[in-house]
């Protein structure tokens, strides 16, 4: 039940999870930094809404893809919820990463299509 | 997610978010922002913390209790949106489970508890039997003699205790009016054997349980709170019993009822029982209790006992009333035992109800269901799961049932508060409470009803050929055919169930009235009875006994109004009670050991007139006292059971070691209501040895006006006298019937809450199929069909479920007519005339239901059903 209404849910919620997952690929961070992290690394392209960054890190440990765990920051005298990727989160990045693959292939090939041989 | 978690995760939550937003603001004044502005920018950076929040608790919500509270909104919603299909479906509920639980209060309360004695199951009644090789002896009560041998010999049973009922008259004290009550006689260690001891004061003693001993009595705490106020200082005061003095040596627990809920006294019986009596092997008059050892079966005690009988019966050929055996039944056998099977009747009455309910519930879901097609295929085709729509059935059915079973408790607890008080006169009737067992079972009840009607329900549109419900319900053509036949197949069920229960009830009424009909063989209008007993204390001798009745009779018969008055020990209605052996001198000598019965009662010359039963030959008494102590009047069944084809006339019995004569024949009677008349013998009153009996009169004018004057002149008679049971002949032998007028009432009345359901069930499906297939028969009116087409249509499409359930329920009816034939008077489980009635009324009940729902589809504007797609 979850999952299909999951599948429904759309495209960028999907695509979230594959970010965070991509982002803690370097290691362990807390919230601020994924969000800054995805903003920078795409030209603030994706403008980071916290609205859907929070609940999404939490539905991420939900599934078992992240553990979370309050750590002092090295930089700063303060805490930091910081979450690190699991070996299921590791699987699942492949397989989100696949399935974008795919998705923007077939995308492409409807918009922009080789022209047929002759 | 557990909810219990969720406090705590939301603390951690709000940590997080304040620790990333305070870093946030720290890197906006970094970047050069200063003090406020550096805060709002965060803020704006951000988002609402709220809204974050609000978003993040969604994704935690995937746990149960969530979901669970959201389907639980879902269907409140739903169904307040139709407020008369929920208020119908809880009535229905609240009517089934409320009677279930009510019913199986009542069954647990009387039959399943165990009895409130000690080891109650070691407990069991014992009886005489076997001495005249018919069934009523087989159950005999014990003599005091067999009761001694008994005791003396066995090896069986730790204790032996022996009981009588009786009445006794309790003086009056302070200006309180004299008081028949309903009292028994124990020996001493009949509490020590049931294993209870008094709630105030203290048990009998050997030394109280002579003839010898001052008289002690035990009074039941109603008696106890109602004559004397619950003062604990009534303790060793002593009161008047008969006209003899007895001291209170306690008082017995509130739930204390033995041997039956009426006892309101209890006295040592060898203190009142002269001793012939308790040596006399043929005079039965006892209930024995007897306490098995352990490890002993009741088996084993019965033939020890048996053993012992047959020993005193092989001792005492010449005296044929000496039984030769003994049998037993568990205690709480013989205190339930007329009433189970009534109870197990009703209860299987009230699980057909109960299952009607559920049917009728389910029935007006599937209905429902189909309507609300359309919305459920656009949610499932939006990716509602199967399962999610599952559960919110589930969870409506919950709801209802839940609803209904809360209404149905309130039911319940009303039912029972007036069945206490309606049949006070039933065993254990104390007993009955809503404890935690029946809240349990309630719960029980209700989640049932909404799994069973729920999973019916889920599963009717469980089909997920969402394109084609889509399509299918674009065009309207009623909602798929497997639906159609599980609404049919549901209502034929109902109606089913519901021709049995009205079978049974109609097989109750029927019995009931020949029952209340039947002839006793004599007159029942317009005669009154009174119950009078004259205290060995003040009456020792016939003489002064024979001169009271006289007197009485003289002043009674000249009351202005009074047609006739006469006295006998027992009138017709009055149960069976007095049996005596005798031998017929004229016939050749039976085997020794053997001896000829029958019922005997006595009565002053008038009785017979009084009462309306004819003297068919003969005369009556001459009524010369004293002097009639030698003649004997039989019956008619008498003459022709043991004088056949011979004159009994004139003929001498020889009856309690004397010869009498046989003076008159009268017609016969039955001693209860629903029993075939037995052979009676009368002997005369005037010879003064009853010292009990009743008191009739006749009037042609309204006889209860006579109540008043004869208690007048009783008391006249003798201050200490009281007058009991004033009741005319119709209320004698109501109270009689009133077992079956109890049972019919309950029956009759769950056969027409179920009449009502099935009519509800036929209306509202016949009104949802109407609804569902307004565009096809607006389609067919536009095309020409007749309207009167049209009705007939829908009408046989709605009579055929009806007639298939009535054809099954008759079926079954013959199956379950079987179980009930105990409870029939005079008629048989297949009566013709109560099936066709029943018959004749569901097809009218049905015919209404179809016919509302047919008429409005046969009026149907075509223009305005083909639009409304």
């Amino acid at each position: 039940m979850a999952k299909r209404a999951q599948q429904r849910v759309g495209l960028l919620q999907g695509t979230l999870d594959m970010l965070i997952l991509r982002t803690l690929l370097h290691g362990p961070a807390h919230g601020h930094q994924i969000g800054k992290h995805i903003q920078r690394t795409t030209n603030e392209f994706l403008q980071m809404q916290h609205g859907s960054l929070y609940p999404a890190l939490h539905r991420l440990e939900e599934r078992g893809w992240v553990v979370s765990k309050w750590e002092t920051a090295p930089d700063r005298n303060r805490e930091f919820k910081y979450y690190r990727l699991t070996d299921k989160g590791r699987k699942q990045l492949l397989v989100e990463e696949s399935q974008w693959k795919q998705m923007a292939e077939a995308v492409a090939r409807v918009m922009w299509p080789v022209p047929e041989e002759a | 997610m557990r909810w219990w978690q969720i406090k705590k995760r939301d603390a951690d939550l709000e940590r997080e978010l304040r620790s990333d937003l305070e870093l946030e603001e720290e890197e906006q004044r970094e970047g050069g922002v200063s003090g406020e502005e550096a805060r709002y920018a965060a803020l704006r950076a951000f988002g609402n913390p709220t809204l974050i929040r609000d978003q993040t608790h969604a994704v935690w919500s995937w746990s149960w209790i969530e979901s669970l509270a959201r389907d639980l909104r879902f269907s409140l919603r739903t169904l307040r949106r139709t407020p008369g299909f929920t208020i119908i479906a809880i009535l229905v509920m609240a009517l089934g489970i409320g009677a279930n639980v009510a019913l199986f209060t009542v069954v647990r309360g009387v039959l399943l508890k165990p009895l409130p004695f000690h080891d109650p199951d070691r407990l069991v009644m014992l009886y005489e039997a076997g001495a005249l090789g018919d069934d009523t002896t087989d159950t005999n009560v014990v003599s005091g003699g067999m009761y001694a041998e008994w005791k003396k010999e066995n090896r069986s049973y730790s204790s032996l205790a022996l009981a009588q009922d009786i009445r006794v008259g309790l003086s009056g004290s302070n200006g309180q009016l004299p008081e028949k009550l309903k009292s028994a006689l124990f020996s001493w260690d009949m509490l020590r054997t049931l294993g209870v001891q008094p709630a105030l004061g203290r048990d009998f003693t050997q030394a109280d349980d002579s003839p010898t001993a001052n008289g002690t009595v035990l009074l039941s705490w109603g008696l106890w709170k109602r004559r004397f106020g619950g003062d604990p200082a009534i303790l060793n005061q002593t009161i008047e019993l008969d006209a003899a003095p007895y001291t209170v040596i306690g008082v017995m627990p509130a739930w204390f009822d033995f041997p039956d809920p009426s006892t309101q006294l209890w006295t040592p019986v060898y203190h009142d029982k002269p001793e012939a009596t308790m040596t006399s092997l043929n005079n039965h008059m006892f209930r024995v209790v007897g306490r098995l050892k352990p490890g002993v079966s009741a088996a084993q005690g019965v033939a020890d006992l048996s053993l012992i009988s047959q020993r005193t019966h092989n001792a005492h050929l010449d005296d044929p009333f000496v039984f030769r055996g003994a049998s037993s039944r568990p205690l709480l056998e013989h205190l339930v035992g007329e009433i189970k099977k009534p109870l197990y009747v009703l209860l299987e009455a009230t699980c057909c109800l109960l299952l009607i309910a559920c049917l009728n519930v389910a029935n007006l879901l599937v209905a429902r269901a189909a309507a609300r097609r359309k919305e459920l295929a656009i949610r499932t085709a939006l990716g509602g799961g199967w399962l999610r729509l599952m559960s919110e059935r589930m969870m409506e059915c919950l709801m209802l049932s839940a609803a209904g079973g809360v209404l149905g408790l309130l039911l319940a607890f009303a039912t029972l508060h007036w069945l206490s008080q309606a049949r006070h006169d039933m065993s254990r009737v104390d007993s009955i409470h809503i404890d935690g067992v029946v809240a349990a079972f309630t719960v029980g009840v209700i989640m049932l009803c909404a799994l069973f009607s729920g999973l019916i329900a889920a599963f009717s549109n469980s089909d997920r050929h969402i394109l084609g419900a889509l399509h299918e319900a674009s065009r309207s053509v009623g909602g798929g055919n497997a639906r159609a036949t599980l609404r049919k197949v549901l209502l034929m069920l109902e109606v089913g169930l519901t021709v049995i229960l009205l079978v049974g009830a109609g097989l109750l009424l029927k019995s009931y009235e020949r029952l209340r009909s039947a002839d006793m063989g004599c007159i029942t209008q317009g005669v009154i009875t009174m119950h009078l007993g004259l205290p060995d204390a003040r009456y020792a001798t016939p003489a002064q006994r024979a001169n009271f009745y006289d007197t009485l009779l003289e002043r009674v018969r000249a009351l202005p109004g009074v047609d006739a008055a006469g006295f006998a020990t027992l009138v017709p209605g009055q149960g069976y009670e007095v049996d005596s052996t005798f031998n017929i001198v004229e016939h050749p000598p039976l085997p020794q050991g053997r001896g000829l019965y029958a019922l005997s009662r006595s009565a002053d010359p008038k009785y017979f007139g009084a009462m309306g039963i004819p003297i068919l030959r003969g005369r009556t008494f001459d009524g010369k006292r004293l002097a009639t102590a030698n003649e004997v009047i039989i019956s008619q069944s008498f003459a022709s059971q043991y004088f056949p084809g011979e004159d009994s006339l004139g003929k001498h019995l020889h009856v309690h070691g004397q010869n009498a004569v046989i003076v008159g024949i009268v017609g016969d009677t039955r001693y209860a209501i629903g029993e075939t008349p037995r052979p009676v013998q009368y002997f005369s009153l005037d010879a003064g040895v009853e010292n009990v009996g009743t008191l009739v009169i006749r009037s042609s004018h309204d006889p209860e006006q006579f109540a008043l004057p004869v208690q007048r002149i009783v008391s006249e008679m003798d201050r200490d006298l009281p007058v009991s049971d004033v009741l005319t002949m119709n209320q004698l032998l109501g109270k009689s019937t009133q077992d079956q007028s109890f049972n019919t009432t309950l029956l009759v009345a769950f056969g027409s809450l179920s009449l009502v359901l099935a009519a509800v069930g036929l209306f509202g499906v016949m009104s949802y199929i109407g609804a569902q297939r307004t565009t096809e028969i607006g389609i067919r009116i536009a095309l020409g069909a007749q309207r009167e087409q049209v009705m007939r249509k829908m009408l046989l499409d709605g009579m055929r479920p009806a007639v298939f359930g009535l054809v099954v329920g008759l079926t079954a009816s013959l199956a379950a007519g079987r179980l009930m034939r105990d409870l029939l008077y005079q008629i048989k489980p297949l009566d013709p005339a109560v099936f066709a009635a029943v018959a004749a009324t569901l097809l009218a009940v049905a015919v209404f239901a179809c016919i509302v729902p047919a008429w409005r589809a046969s009026r149907l504007d075509p223009m305005k059903a083909l639009r409304a797609e």
